[in-house]
């Protein structure tokens, strides 16, 4: 909420509400072909949620995206942005109001950077000076430096300086709802992680109702707050938070889609000041434990705790004061209490 | 139309009308004359000159509106390309003197058959570059125009177009020049351009200087005309001079 207020205070933009996103038993099949592309889809993104959409190539994922925008139109079903159906919306007028990332990034080789930025802004009529504004606001905001960057051509740019200025193109007018196809895609393994973290960060900041696609479930597991597994022939496997997917994938398709390490996987998304920590009285040689921040992740403590030969890890906070124990059971319990719920379900 | 061949093998070299230029370089028709182009410039010279690049301007205006509208035609609607091509191809296969005699029964020895004929030569260069320049920008260049909310036109006028720019202006260039050697032949038909002093010289022993100055300035035009679009283009197209090398 606080994050959403400073927001606002922000100079040209006032930053629009984002918008819940309701797909309702959505399916698409094109023209001449006989198998559905999109098969009786229904998710709800709540407002300022992240949604990632992964599944193997074909499954439909731009497809979705497209009807989202209608830049293709549907062929059974209803999506609804803000609780009012898109289909009642005029196409054009719409689209403006969604910010789309193409998978090919597609900026205008013959614009520079500020201009491209500028493209619905212009289209919507804003004024000159509120414009110019915007695109130095935006072209900080996406990590580019405002004065170096705004007046050079797409040629002139790195493959993840075009990633950042379509991304920063597509938050152009403040749209409610983003739509991100692969905006990462071409981009070497540690630039890949340094914009994802700069995204995670830039979420934090604008809030947006995010769909991202992405074919990396690691990608997927760090950026989503929710995830869409998508299968062949467009239907949903499971849509659930990132650790349930990884706790209980809902069958062997997405067990097999999120890996073998899943369970590494799961413990990488928690920290071990999250886990039920055995009570540091009480058990003899603390002193001479391993000290662990609280801040590390249960991943990592795994691994420190298999190198110690079991010996448990005592997890101090930021001033140095002992929190708890942490053991194998410990990691165990996580994992075990979790499958034990999914089967309860 | 074999006359003036026919003259030039028989009569020796005659000069008339060189009027105040006449000089005894003129009079022993020497290989150039600078006092004679001097003294003609404005009777002779100019006149021709300035014809000419009315000519030219014209046609290639006519016939860039001609083949803009026909591409976007044809951009728009696949099924037309192959008959605009069709027609187009053809009227460029004809010889040049034979279309300007063929235009001369319905429309009359005039500048409109002039025109008419110097247009038919510009369509299909101009038509297919047009038609390349469109059909070349990237498809995820308009799916993002699309995607953003753009209409057709705004994505034309907007992104095809600037975009296109640079085949477009290609084509001019190519209009251009064949409409300059073109127009030379226009004298044929209708008393303008660079070929009414070039077909005298000829006519004239041929008369060197007045031949190597109409001829020269023929190629300077053409040479001039080109330069000037090849600039137009650079700042037209800044983008395309920034291409990663
Ligand atoms: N315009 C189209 N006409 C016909 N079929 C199409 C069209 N676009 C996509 N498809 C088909 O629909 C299915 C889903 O395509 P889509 O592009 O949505 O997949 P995707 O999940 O985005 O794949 P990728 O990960 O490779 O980008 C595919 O089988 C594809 O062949
Ligand atoms: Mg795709």
């Amino acid at each position: 909420m606080n994050r959403r207020d400073s927001a606002h205070n922000e100079g040209p933009s006032a930053f629009a509400q984002a918008a819940e996103l309701q797909l309702r038993s959505v399916s698409k099949r094109y023209p001449g072909q006989h198998e559905f592309a999109i098969e009786e889809l229904s998710l709800t993104v709540p407002a300022g949620d992240v949604c990632v959409l992964v599944g193997p190539s074909g499954s439909g994922k731009t497809t979705t995206m497209r009807l989202i925008n209608r830049m293709i139109p549907l062929t059974s079903g209803d999506i609804l942005l803000g609780g009012r159906s898109v289909l009642a919306r005029e196409p054009r007028q719409l689209r403006r109001d969604i910010g789309y990332v193409i998978q090919q990034v597609g900026l205008f080789p013959h614009q520079t950077v500020g201009q491209n930025i500028a493209t619905v802004p212009r289209l919507l009529g804003w004024q000159k000076g509120r414009i110019a504004a915007r695109v130095e606001e935006l072209l900080e905001l996406v990590g580019l430096d405002a004065s170096a960057m705004r007046d050079r051509y797409p040629a002139q740019l790195s493959g993840g300086q075009r990633q950042r200025v379509g991304v920063a193109r597509a938050l152009a007018a403040d749209p409610p709802l983003m739509l991100m196809d692969e905006p990462f895609g071409a981009i070497d393994p540690i630039n890949r992680a340094r914009l994802q973290d700069e995204f995670v960060r830039l979420q934090e900041k604008v809030r947006k109702t995010v769909v991202f696609v992405t074919h990396d479930i690691d990608e997927a597991i760090k950026m989503g707050d929710r995830i869409a597994i998508l299968r062949e022939g467009g239907v949903l496997a499971q849509y659930d938070a990132p650790a349930a997917i990884l706790s209980h994938p809902a069958d062997e398709f997405v067990s097999r889609f999120v890996g073998a390490d899943r369970a590494l996987k799961r413990l990488a998304l928690a920290r071990v000041a999250d886990l039920d920590l055995v009570a540091p009285n009480g058990l003899v040689g603390q002193r001479n434990a391993q000290r662990v921040s609280a801040t590390t992740s249960a991943r990592d403590a795994l691994s420190l705790l298999l190198v110690s030969g079991g010996e448990p890890l005592l997890v101090v906070d930021g001033e140095g004061r002992a929190e708890g124990l942490l053991t194998i059971d410990v990691l165990e319990q996580l994992l075990s209490s979790e499958a034990a719920e999914a089967r309860s379900r | 139309m074999a006359a003036p061949i026919v003259q030039l093998g028989v009569t020796g070299p005659v000069i008339p009308n060189y009027g105040a230029g006449s000089s005894s370089c003129v009079v022993h028709n020497h290989f150039f004359c600078a006092d004679w182009v001097g003294h003609n410039w404005g009777p002779v010279l100019w006149p021709a000159l300035r014809g000419h690049v009315v000519l030219t301007l014209v046609a290639v205006a006519i016939g860039f509106v001609i083949s803009m509208t026909l591409a976007l035609a044809a951009h728009r609607y696949r099924l037309l390309e192959q008959p605009t091509i069709l027609v187009t191809t053809f009227l460029y296969t004809i010889p040049s003197l034979a279309l300007f005699e063929l235009l001369v029964a319905p429309v009359g020895a005039n500048v409109y058959s002039a025109e008419i004929a110097l247009v038919s030569y510009t369509l299909l260069i101009l038509f297919r570059n047009i038609l390349a320049g469109l059909r070349e920008v990237p498809a995820e260049v308009m799916d993002a125009a699309d995607g953003m909310g753009m209409t057709r036109t705004q994505s034309l006028l907007r992104v095809e177009l600037p975009l296109a720019l640079p085949a477009i202006v290609a084509g001019i260039r190519i209009a251009v020049v064949t409409t300059i050697a073109l127009a030379t032949i226009v004298y044929t038909i209708y008393d303008a351009g660079l070929g009414v002093p070039i077909h005298t010289a000829l006519g004239e022993g041929p008369f060197k200087t007045e031949l190597i100055a109409a001829g020269g300035l023929t190629v300077l035009l053409a040479l001039v005309a080109d330069g000037t679009l090849v600039l137009v283009q650079r700042l037209l197209t800044p983008w395309a001079q920034v291409q990663r090398s």
